[in-house]
């Protein structure tokens, strides 16, 4: 049969990769070619015969076995090479044994090794590809090999690099300082008065930094949500003039660098902001500092999240079958009839998947609330000094840290919850040429209504940014014109022997574009994989699987920052300091959105045209390819965009990711914010925005738009605008 | 993705680690805890006068503590130097510095040689600044405030800023102080009757004077020398050494247990403390006094001789023990008054 075929040649070859791995590849990440886990376990590391014995027994048993992949002992084989792995990579370490038996047992341990390196990682990665094998073959996925090796390496991956520094870290929260348990000191710290207070609805002192994270989370959600509710049907579903202007208007704060938009906004709206004094000269008023605290955060936050939510949101819309809507119409609804039963309704999964990005987003914010919190503490902010501020306490960081993790998790509980089990298939595959419904008038009116204003604080912000990297001194109102900033940071030189680079910047730019390019399209792939085994496939453990995903998006940065450092700073994985470890810290914080995105889109795919697809013979992975992702090519901008953009933003983590060889541009732009050079932080910020929105538009160009086959036609008076 | 194209994927994560790079011979890993700018015209003459290459790192001194202790499997940085003594100070009584008496501890001012013999050599002063306050002098009227008295006036309500001694090193050196100074009930009653006029506490030791030089505050309670920074960059500042006398830092400098490179690390060390390379700062906007006597200060630091400095008890008010209850207190009388 010539399924069986390939399906031995896939599992040979996933063999072939393990033998390579033991017997030619360096073991360790300093070894050279030669030092492969069998000679230097036949020399003087013994701790590296198990894992090369089980890859020949494993390759014995392929030869004298006929079909091997079900035999008793695949497994059972797999799982012990695995574990001696896994054993002696974590049981010995830098300076000997950690574990005293295994320094009993091979007393050259002593001397200890090094992190692991090709032969180590590939024979790892290759154990999983036979594992995922044998379980298919016993009807896991529904033997489905694709799936189940997806399944596996993505557990794998999440396990290190998501657990790991979890447990790692949350072990701090139930220890005390020397390192021994201590339950009471949990209790004590997860009870602290300071995180539960209530008083700032009853008095005028301040809430506790739980109720804070909380209030400005939901504030900020459903503000972000409903705006980006209004740009979205602005944009897909009326003739409003200004949508181009809109669309690009949105992008802006998601290409923000951190700290710019606090900066503005206290330019702005400070005591002695540009409009704070023309508001107090009009109104004879003492200039306030109202901006400081929850209600500056609120305004940045929603500035901010308004685009992941609008994207979020536009993507849904324009995945909502047309004749749905049309048959609504016809059957005499009216506009406002139709939006509130056919339109609303299919909305929802959009509206949780916009709103939960918000709020997460909104905890585990840190950029604004150290730049316009005032006196107004958010868990994120907390953390960060619990590790960094006066009094270095990781376990009340971690305490801290497992209370903003549970949040997000009630969360997703709640999103589950509120979608229920509904259906929102509206991408069948069947005919789906129909017209989409005109906008009733008063939501259209509420709509520009709603996002007038946010347009007009958008240019104001961005004016000031645009401003602020051009003049000498912003802050300060001091608007001659210069080039000097842009310059110190930026400076080259074109000499006899070539291009030159002088500024202060390069160094930090150049390694940021390497990160972001090489992390955005990895944690797409995994997003939009994990998006797909969770929507589409079968396999035990699911929920769990999903669940787990979400941990590492719920964790702040400065958290992840840290445990990272913890955990990867010794062998077995030792890349501290490296552009890896900024790159792998980037997927898998962002392979949630990735993910999300694809969720939402899956959940509007009927399943009935990949199942057409599988009749006909097509496997998993086939499928996938020729179906599912050219359907979805919105949530695979979303997720490329997002994090690019974010690993081009995000400074939290990245402060202590950061080594001099990879320095990045927030952790160079908070340096220069600190010590309040706004000026060179703004102009750097500009250059930043301008790269971006460069690469946003060549993503664009690669990924290209989902064409439906639907009617374009006359909605209302005007023509419908050619898609863009 | 066929299975092809996810094998490469796979195996390209899989090659990343063997990519990446390690410190070689004639290399230093600074991390460096004063600004950017002195930080980088620091490492520039280091490399120049010894073709060593000096990689840099710039983090605040909380941030670099926390990364040192994080990294203590396998250190990664040689140097760490500058930023405020008590991070210095706990980083020593922890082990993750090595001791190293320098040939020129001899030149050192007597704060300076004070601060590595508290640490048992594992640091050492590099420089000193004197607390204070500054004031927007275009938002304050005459008379102007002279003394830590003077910050209560009623007519500075909402007006002043200090950071949160639990997140900056710069505000904690302001409540040890008060306590030195007052004695501990005192102090606590000062900074109750001061909480009236605190517009806001920040998270940046140094924000509070950088609101002041905006106009967002009038009065800003930092180290004196970040108030001179602002003066020379044409900021509307006046800074203030109290009358009362008031403390200051020791800023530091230590060798990482275990870094890479020991032998540079102390090339550095000894450099750092010369004369030459510590009149590098003022050429940085830095205006700290500097530890060897034969270093010139420059002409816009606060002169040490011309504030009262208190005897400040850097052992007792750095060590764990009282920084915790202190803050602990802090955090009970005067963080949960209302704004």
């Amino acid at each position: 049969m010539t399924t069986t075929r390939t399906i031995d040649r896939a599992s040979l070859g996933w063999l072939g990769l393990l033998v390579v791995s033991t017997v030619g590849l360096p073991w360790y990440a300093t070894g050279g070619i030669g030092a492969s886990a069998l000679t230097l376990g036949l020399s003087d590391r013994p701790w590296l015969l198990p894992v090369a014995g089980l890859t020949f027994s494993l390759a014995a048993l392929a030869l004298i076995a006929r079909d091997w992949r079900r035999h008793a002992l695949l497994l059972p084989l797999v799982i012990a090479a695995l574990a001696a792995l896994l054993l002696q990579a974590f049981g010995i370490g830098l300076n000997g044994p950690v574990l005293p038996a295994l320094g009993t047992l091979f007393p050259t341990a002593a001397s200890g090794q090094t992190g692991l390196g090709l032969g180590g990682f590939l024979a790892g990665l290759a154990l999983l590809g036979l594992l995922s094998d044998g379980l298919a073959a016993r009807g896991f996925c529904r033997g489905e090999r694709f799936a189940s090796a997806c399944v596996i390496i993505i557990v794998a991956l999440l396990t290190l690099f998501v657990f790991f520094p979890i447990l790692k870290l949350g072990a701090a929260a139930f220890t005390d300082e020397t390192g021994a348990l201590a339950l009471g000191r949990f209790v004590e710290r997860i009870t602290a008065p300071n995180l539960w207070g209530l008083a700032c609805f009853t008095s005028s002192q301040s809430c506790g930094v739980v109720i804070n994270t909380l209030q400005l989370g939901i504030l900020s959600a459903t503000f972000a949500t409903a705006l980006g509710l209004a740009l979205a049907l602005l944009v897909a579903r009326t003739d409003f003039r200004f949508k181009r202007a809109l669309r690009a208007l949105s992008i802006l704060p998601i290409i923000t660098p951190p700290f710019v938009v606090g900066v503005a906004i206290i330019v702005l709206f400070g005591r002695s902001g540009m409009l704070t004094q023309f508001g107090a000269e009009l109104f004879d008023v003492r200039p306030g500092r109202w901006v400081y605290g929850l209600t500056g955060i609120l305004m940045a936050q929603v500035l901010a999240f308004t685009p992941v939510t609008f994207l979020v949101l536009l993507g849904t819309l324009e995945a909502i079958n047309p004749t749905l809507e049309e048959a609504s119409k016809t059957l005499g609804a009216r506009p406002l009839k139709t939006f509130s039963t056919v339109t609303w309704p299919l909305l929802r999964p959009g509206i949780a998947a916009a709103f939960l990005l918000a709020f997460i987003e909104s905890l585990a914010d840190f950029g604004n609330p150290i730049v316009l919190g005032g006196g107004y503490d958010v868990l994120s902010t907390k953390i960060f000094f619990a590790v960094v501020g006066a009094r270095y306490d990781l376990g009340n960081a971690a305490t801290l840290a497992m209370i903003l993790l549970g949040l997000t998790l009630v969360a997703f509980w709640a999103q589950i919850r509120w979608l229920g089990r509904s259906n929102y298939v509206t991408v069948t595959g069947k005919s789906d040429a129909g017209l989409v419904a005109p906008m009733p008038p008063m939501l259209k009116f509420a709509a520009i209504a709603a996002v007038l204003p946010f347009a007009a604080f958008t240019i104001a912000v961005y004016s000031i940014v645009l401003l602020g990297g051009f003049v000498t001194d912003i802050g300060r109102l001091d608007l001659t014109p210069t080039f000097g900033h842009i310059w110190t940071a930026f400076s080259f030189e074109l000499g006899t022997e070539g291009l030159r680079l002088y500024g202060s910047a390069w160094d930090s730019m150049i390694t940021t574009l390497w990160v972001s390019a090489l992390s955005a399209p990895l944690t797409m792939a995994i997003g939009i994989l994990t998006a797909w085994l969770v929507a589409r496939q079968d396999f035990a453990g699911r929920r769990a699987f999903e669940f787990g995903t979400m941990l590492s998006f719920a964790i702040p940065g400065t958290v992840v920052g840290v445990s990272y450092v913890a955990a990867f700073n010794v062998p077995p994985v030792d890349i501290t300091g490296t552009m890896i470890i900024l790159v792998i810290s980037f997927v898998f914080r962002n392979m949630p959105v990735g993910m999300r995105a694809g969720m939402a889109a899956l959940a509007q795919i009927d399943r009935s045209m990949e199942e057409a697809s599988q009749t006909m013979g097509a496997g998993g992975a086939k499928t996938l390819r020729n179906v599912v992702l050219p359907l979805i090519r919105p949530a695979i901008f979303t997720a490329l965009v997002y994090s690019f953009v974010t690993a081009m933003t995000a400074v939290s983590a990245v402060i202590f990711l950061v080594s001099a060889r990879h320095n990045m541009a927030t952790a160079y732009i908070m340096g220069r914010v600190e010590n309040g050079e706004y000026a060179l932080a703004i102009a750097y910020s500009a250059v930043l925005m301008v790269v971006m929105v460069a690469c946003v538009a060549l993503i664009q160009l690669l990924v290209g738009k989902r064409q439906l086959g639907r009617r374009t036609g006359m909605t209302g008076a005007t023509a419908a605008q050619p898609a863009e | 993705m066929n299975r092809r194209s996810m094998l490469l994927a796979a195996s390209a994560i899989a090659l990343l680690p063997a990519m990446q790079a390690r410190a070689q011979s004639g290399e230093l890993v600074l991390y460096c805890s004063v600004g950017e700018e002195w930080c980088r015209v620091m490492s520039e003459a280091f490399s120049r006068e010894t073709g060593i290459n000096v990689l840099m790192t710039r983090a605040s001194s909380g941030e670099t503590y926390a990364k040192i202790k994080a990294e203590e499997g396998q250190p990664r940085g040689d140097v760490w130097w500058g930023g405020t003594g008590d991070p210095h100070l706990q980083a020593a009584q922890e082990g993750l510095t090595e001791e190293y008496r320098s040939p020129v501890l001899a030149e050192l001012q007597d704060w300076a040689v004070r601060q590595a013999e508290t640490s048992g050599f594992r640091t050492v002063g590099i420089y000193a600044g004197a607390l204070g306050f500054g004031y927007n002098s275009e938002l304050v009227d005459d008379p102007a405030p002279a003394c830590w008295a003077d910050l209560l006036d009623p007519r500075f309500a909402d007006d002043v800023q200090v950071a949160n001694p639990n997140s900056s090193g710069t505000s904690y050196t302001m409540l040890a102080t008060m306590v030195q100074l007052m004695g501990e009930d005192e102090a606590f009653d000062y900074l109750t009757q001061l909480h009236n006029n605190i517009s806001q506490y920040t998270q940046s030791g140094s924000a509070p004077i950088r609101a002041a030089a905006t106009g967002e505050t009038a009065i800003g309670i930092v180290f004196q020398h970040d108030a001179v920074a602002q003066t020379v960059q044409g900021a509307p500042i006046v800074t203030v050494a109290p009358c009362e006398g008031t403390g200051y830092e020791v800023g530091s400098m230590s060798i990482i247990a275990g870094g890479p490179n020991p032998d540079n690390a102390r090339i550095w060390y000894d450099w750092a403390l010369s004369p030459a390379a510590q009149e590098l700062g003022a050429s940085a906007a830095s205006y700290q006094v500097p530890s060897n006597v034969n270093a010139a200060t420059p002409p816009e630091a606060p002169r040490l001789e011309d504030v009262r400095l208190i005897d400040y008890d850097f052992a007792t008010y750095g060590s764990s023990e009282t920084r915790t209850r202190l803050l602990a207190r802090w955090d009970a009388e005067i963080g949960s008054l209302p704004q």
